[in-house]
């Protein structure tokens, strides 16, 4: 006989799937995006800012090697000096939340705190992806679509569907 | 006594056809429970558990976690 001491929060807060009522009621671990960039804490914010704008991103999230998450790197900080290293730039410990929490717990979180995204781990901390406004049904303002055309130099935004299917585009004058 | 495991130490039990208890009162485990796993909540075990349980394959039991 084994005891899985842990337990069934342990099982969860590793995104792994369950059976119950529960999973009728969408999840983050539903609408998670696992394929944020990731960079390290001695990177060169330039090298970093490069990589994240031409992965169609405006955010980055700082892990260890483990894939701990140790910081956050969102549009404002990628804006900062590139010469400086990313630990110096970052915000530091960011709230994280859980796979299992429900979107609509996490809609009202990020509604309430005016976050536009945020790191999901595992409870021992380990990235499992960000999730952002638009992907807990909070919809993204003018002004946010301007500020990223701003600070990336893109004049125009290809609308991307899950799995990167692109749904449309916004051309720099309807924004 | 039995052996403390850990999540992946659970997987590859389950994946060798182990049996998983989930020993929480039969509200919780309507809401979440692992896949595949049994009610059997503490206060029934004893009483039930040679009735539900297959003595020849491993038995993986759980609670909600370490408290």
């Amino acid at each position: 006989m084994y005891d899985y001491r842990a337990g069934i929060q342990d099982w969860m807060g590793a995104g792994l799937p369950t059976e119950g009522t529960n999973t009728e009621r969408p999840r983050l671990v539903d609408v998670v995006r696992g394929d944020v960039p990731t960079c390290s804490l001695g990177e060169r914010l330039g090298d970093v800012r490069s990589r994240v704008v031409a992965a169609g991103w405006d955010a980055c999230v700082v892990v260890s090697q483990e894939r701990v998450v140790l910081g956050l790197l969102r549009a404002e900080e990628l804006q900062a000096d590139p010469q400086l290293a990313v630990e110096r730039v970052m915000r530091p410990g960011p709230s994280t939340y859980r796979p299992f929490v429900s979107v609509t717990e996490m809609r009202r979180t990020m509604t309430e705190r005016n976050l536009p995204n945020s790191p999901v781990t595992t409870s021992d901390g380990k990235l499992v992806g960000l999730v952002r406004k638009q992907d807990v049904g909070i919809r993204q303002a003018p002004a946010d679509r301007s500020h990223l055309e701003q600070t990336s130099g893109l004049r125009a935004l290809v609308l991307l569907d899950r799995p990167r299917v692109p749904v449309g585009i916004v051309e720099e004058a309807e924004a | 006594m039995p052996r403390e495991i850990d999540r992946e130490g659970v997987r590859h039990l389950m994946e060798q056809g182990a049996q998983v208890v989930d020993v929480l009162p039969a509200q919780e485990y309507g809401e979440d429970h692992l896949p595949g796993a049994a009610n059997l909540p503490l206060r029934r075990i004893e009483a039930e558990a040679s009735q539900v349980l297959d003595p020849s394959r491993a038995i993986v039991v759980y609670c909600a976690d370490f408290a």
